[in-house]
């Protein structure tokens, strides 16, 4: 999709969790990529398969159930799905971090922080416990604690206080690309105001690519430079952060963007998107929004409509849309 | 003029623990008209939560007094209390812990009607069940489901519809779509809104979440640290905040446009303990135009335009200076 | 997700009709193999004791000392053979089945009912009466459960019924806990409040509420005692302060063929496989009844 440095690309990935009930349709077909230093926002609902689109990243999905099914993540142009473990583990916390969405299960309570940050420093660095303590405290100083409160436990800081040392534990080996799952989401609106400020102080002056997970648009508008909406297990909108808010195409990101109270707008009549997500085991024929979709034609539930790139680097997964070298005037959603 | 609903009156709820009193909700006094909806916003540990349960008495408040319709209603008895349950109802935020899981989706919803003694007959508690979940647009094969079958949507609208069984006047709501996804809040806020406008209904809306509360409220409310620090009508506070915790707090939300922009105010520091709170201003330890002043004198909640009232000593000194700092 | 399956095959209807809540259980209880192993071993067990006359034509208590200590599956007269006074061991298992069953049945219904009582109002209401309450039951797990026993039968007195109630009494700290710790868990629940802000009472909340959202742990407590029951009855027997020889019960059965270990085996072996298949079969009750009273284990 982007064809300048591409640090991370997934190609055609499927995942299915395979269960007595049934096999579940995780993730279907998937492909995006992010270049060096660039924000990715994957955006979706309950179910739609972010969170496992990330999993089978970092190859941490529980297997069985779990099962990738095809497709191909190129990160630094190899393959990670073909590594072996002991490889995987290496390039897990070196190359490619994770923050997860609750801080409090992130960190051991047993163990005082500084000693849980330089832990995962002498694991990937052939460094003395000395060198990897002093870089593990000017980590903590880098999110904004004192590196003093580095011999304090888990239990004596508060949550946005946990969910910083949990980003001073991902970023302290450097990483190439850090994956956050909902980082703000357990947390308070000023606190969450004061990570968000810390993870875009961060990715400007660090380089770290980051793949970050919400079902927050607001979040994405502040910190992504891409994003993609994902809706039960499929992307259905990808592009530029200016292209997908200002000029978001696909019914289903129409209507997450008409489901949202504005305030900054008067009147704010909110028009929700009916029915309910699909089950996961039983998908709808043909596209999988449209039994929900407000613009649903009858070819809809016959086929399963194609990625279209409606301009440059803005991609669409819809029947409505016609790519932009054949189309003669854009057709209005 | 509209009239009052409800009226509290320096409400007080104090908890033990260990270490001291926890100041869970320290005088708090405002009133609810009826038909309105009010707001009431604040972080996690402010009080709101406390509050609302106080005010319908699900729990005892410490002191002061909430009149609901003319009558104190904290000084009543168990039995009288029972008796007003029946207009004020409260809908939780988590549909799946509010439910029972072993009670099916008919057994939920009649529950309040069998405790109250509502129907003599079954057939006409059945007939009032299934009503009631028209109402909230819960398909009638579903009575025969539980909770766990249901999604989040669904099961919250069966918390609406237990709320609405005995025809209150007033409910709290809770949090009531925190727990939801986006395009699932949207129904149950539209739903929420049209049994207003079709019941007449009174709410007391608790959130953190300030874009759904503007929404949804006529006026509105911020809570810090048991503190009601600001209150007044849904446009002021959002054109016109004066507390400087609500500034920041409006700053702070993430808005999903990119033609906004805005000067964010970031707050330093943590929510403190409102275990034995110290004296002075709740705010001022986090607050950036904090002065001696504010840290040895608690201010009032006062009135600084008709409707809006604001806790804050150097609010009309600020508004004057366009909110800069000396 | 997989509710929206559930729901769309529940069948379309106007009027409400309980889906029957006994006949999903049983449909639910009938699945589990095991469960209705158990079922069928419980019914033979009470089948004997309640048919035990009809069943053999020897009397329980009636020694025939020529013919003692007869090996089992020699004569199809005294097919499981006879113990060291020539009695039948299939009649003296047939009658004893009825105090046996009795005991541990009673004795567990005893232990439940006092344990979820006091367990609730433990629970629910806290502070001092839970104080009072908890230390209650600490002295009474404090005492090893045989001396309570044997206190609690002396100071009353000697008989089927007192065993019952010693037992009763003896095992009842189990289920309290039990019970009090649910209660704790559960009483911040929101539905608990819910409930209370429909205007329920105390007692509607415990009844329709807590008792039915704690009766997996207590199900699973009760079916373990009943094997325990039966053995404590036996182990009184054998001190000499529960039922009185030439009575026949299990447990007296088990304990005066140790005597005669080496010579004749099937003195203690027989009683013994009853006395597992009636706590195995009790197991597999508990399981089954624990997984079909919890409708979120219907599919």
């Amino acid at each position: 999709m982007m064809s300048e440095d591409k640090l991370l690309e997934i190609k055609d990935l499927t995942v299915e969790y395979r269960t007595v009930d049934g096999v579940v349709h995780a993730v279907t077909d998937l492909n995006i990529s992010i270049g060096k230093g660039q924000t990715l926002g994957l955006v979706g609902e309950t179910g739609a398969g972010k969170t496992t689109t990330v999993k089978s990243i970092m190859r941490i999905l529980p297997d069985p159930p779990a099962k990738i099914v095809s497709g191909e993540i190129l990160f630094e142009g190899e393959d990670l799905l073909k590594k072996p473990e002991s490889h995987m583990r290496e390039i897990r916390g070196e190359k490619i971090s994770m923050i997860f969405q609750d801080p409090m299960t992130s960190l051991n309570p047993t163990i005082p922080v500084l000693d849980q940050i330089s832990e995962a420093i002498v694991l990937h660095n052939k460094i003395t416990k000395q060198e990897a303590e002093q870089r593990a405290g000017d980590m903590l100083e880098l999110v904004g604690i004192r590196r003093e409160r580095g011999s304090d436990y888990p239990h004596q800081f508060s949550g946005g206080m946990k969910q910083r040392v949990v980003i001073a534990m991902a970023l302290a080996c450097n990483p190439q690309l850090l994956i956050a799952d909902e980082p703000t989401t357990a947390l308070d609106v000023t606190i969450q105001a004061q990570v968000l400020e810390l993870m875009k102080e961060i990715i400007r002056t660090r380089d770290t690519s980051v793949i970050m997970i919400t079902h927050d648009l607001g979040i994405v508008a502040e910190i992504c430079d891409y994003v993609a909406i994902m809706y039960a297990g499929e992307v259905v909108e990808y592009g530029t952060l200016r292209q997908v808010f200002e000029n978001p195409k696909h019914p289903y990101t129409v209507g997450l963007f008409g489901c949202i109270p504005d305030l900054y707008a008067e009147d704010d009549a909110l028009i929700p998107i009916k029915g309910l997500m699909p089950d996961p085991v039983n998908l709808p024929e043909g596209c999988r929004f449209h039994p929900r979709c407000n613009q649903v034609c009858e070819k809809c539930s016959r086929e399963r409509p194609h990625m279209v790139e409606i301009e440059p680097g803005h991609f669409v997964n819809c029947h409505l849309m016609v790519p932009e070298t054949e189309q003669g005037g854009e057709q209005d959603v | 003029m509209s009239e009052k609903l409800i009226e509290v009156n320096n409400l007080k709820k104090y908890f033990k623990t260990k270490n001291g009193l926890l100041h869970a909700v320290d005088d708090v006094s405002f009133h609810i008209d009826k038909g309105e909806t009010l707001g009431l916003v604040g972080e996690s540990g402010c009080g709101k939560s406390t509050l609302g349960r106080a005010i319908i008495r699900l729990s005892d408040p410490t002191a002061g007094e909430v009149i609901f319709h003319g009558q104190d209603i904290t000084k009543l008895s168990a039995r009288e209390m029972m008796k007003i349950r029946q207009n004020m109802q409260i809908v939780f935020q988590d549909p799946y812990a509010s439910l029972d899981g072993r009670k099916n989706l008919f057994e939920s919803i009649a529950e309040p009607l069998k405790v109250q003694k509502v129907f003599s007959n079954n057939a006409d508690l059945e007939k009032k069940v299934f009503e009631l979940m028209d109402t909230v647009g819960l398909a009638r094969r579903l009575a025969n489901t539980y909770p766990h079958e249901l999604d989040g949507g669904r099961r919250q609208r069966v918390g609406v519809a237990r709320a609405l069984a005995l025809n209150p006047e007033f409910m709290v709501l809770d949090e009531p779509v925190s727990a939801l996804d986006v395009s699932i809040q949207a129904q149950i806020i539209n739903l929420l809104e049209e049994l207003q406008d079709k019941l007449g209904l009174t709410y007391l809306f608790i959130s953190h979440d300030l874009s759904v509360v503007k929404h949804i409220s006529d006026r509105i409310a911020v809570m810090y640290l048991g503190k009601m620090v600001e209150l007044t009508d849904y446009k002021t506070i959002f054109n016109d905040p004066l507390h400087p915790y609500t500034q920041a707090l409006l700053s702070a939300i993430p808005v999903p446009r990119l033609d906004v922009k805005r000067e964010r105010i970031i707050l330093q520091g943590d929510v403190p303990s409102p275990v034995n709170p110290k004296p002075g201003c709740r705010f001022a330890g986090r607050c950036m135009f904090c002065q001696d002043r504010c840290r040895e004198e608690e201010p009032e909640l006062k009135e600084y335009s008709p409707g809006h009232f604001a806790a804050c000593h150097r609010a009309m000194e600020l508004k004057e200076s366009g909110g800069k700092a000396e | 997700m997989t509710q929206n399956n559930a729901a769309a095959s529940a069948p379309v209807q106007e009027t409400y009709k309980k889906r029957g809540q006994g006949k999903e259980i049983w449909r639910r209880f009938r699945r589990s193999k095991s469960a209705m192993l158990g079922l069928f071993i419980l019914l033979t067990l009470i089948f004997m004791a309640v048919f035990a006359g009809v069943l053999t034509p020897y009397d329980p208590t009636e020694p025939d000392v020529p013919i003692r200590l007869m090996k089992p599956f020699v004569d199809s007269a005294h097919i499981l053979g006879t113990d060291e006074l020539g009695r039948d061991i299939f009649t003296r298992l047939c009658f004893g089945a009825r105090i046996s069953l009795a005991v541990g049945l009673i004795a567990v219904s005893i232990s439940l009912i006092g344990g979820i009582t006091l367990g609730s109002l433990a629970g629910y209401y806290g502070g001092t009466l839970d104080n009072v309450i908890m230390r209650f039951i600490d002295i009474l797990m404090a005492i090893p459960s045989i001396l309570l026993n044997i206190s609690i039968v002396a100071a009353m007195g000697q008989g089927l019924q007192n065993v019952m109630i010693a037992i009763g009494i003896s095992s009842m700290p189990g289920y309290c806990r039990i019970m009090r710790a649910s209660i704790l868990s559960l009483k911040d629940q929101e539905f608990i409040e819910a409930s209370r802000a429909a205007g329920a009472s105390d007692f509607h909340i415990i009844v329709h509420h807590i008792i039915p959202n704690c009766l997996a742990p207590l199900i699973v407590q009760a079916t373990l005692r009943v094997g325990g029951s039966i053995l404590a009855c036996a182990s009184l027997s054998f001190i000499g302060v529960g039922i009185v020889p030439p009575t026949p019960e299990w447990g007296a059965m088990l304990s005066t063929g140790r005597d005669f270990l080496r010579d004749a085996p099937h003195l203690t072996t027989i009683p013994g496989i009853t006395i597992m298949l009636a706590v195995l079969c009790m197991n597999f009750i508990g399981d089954g009844l624990r997984d079909a009273l919890d409708p979120k284990l219907k599919n």
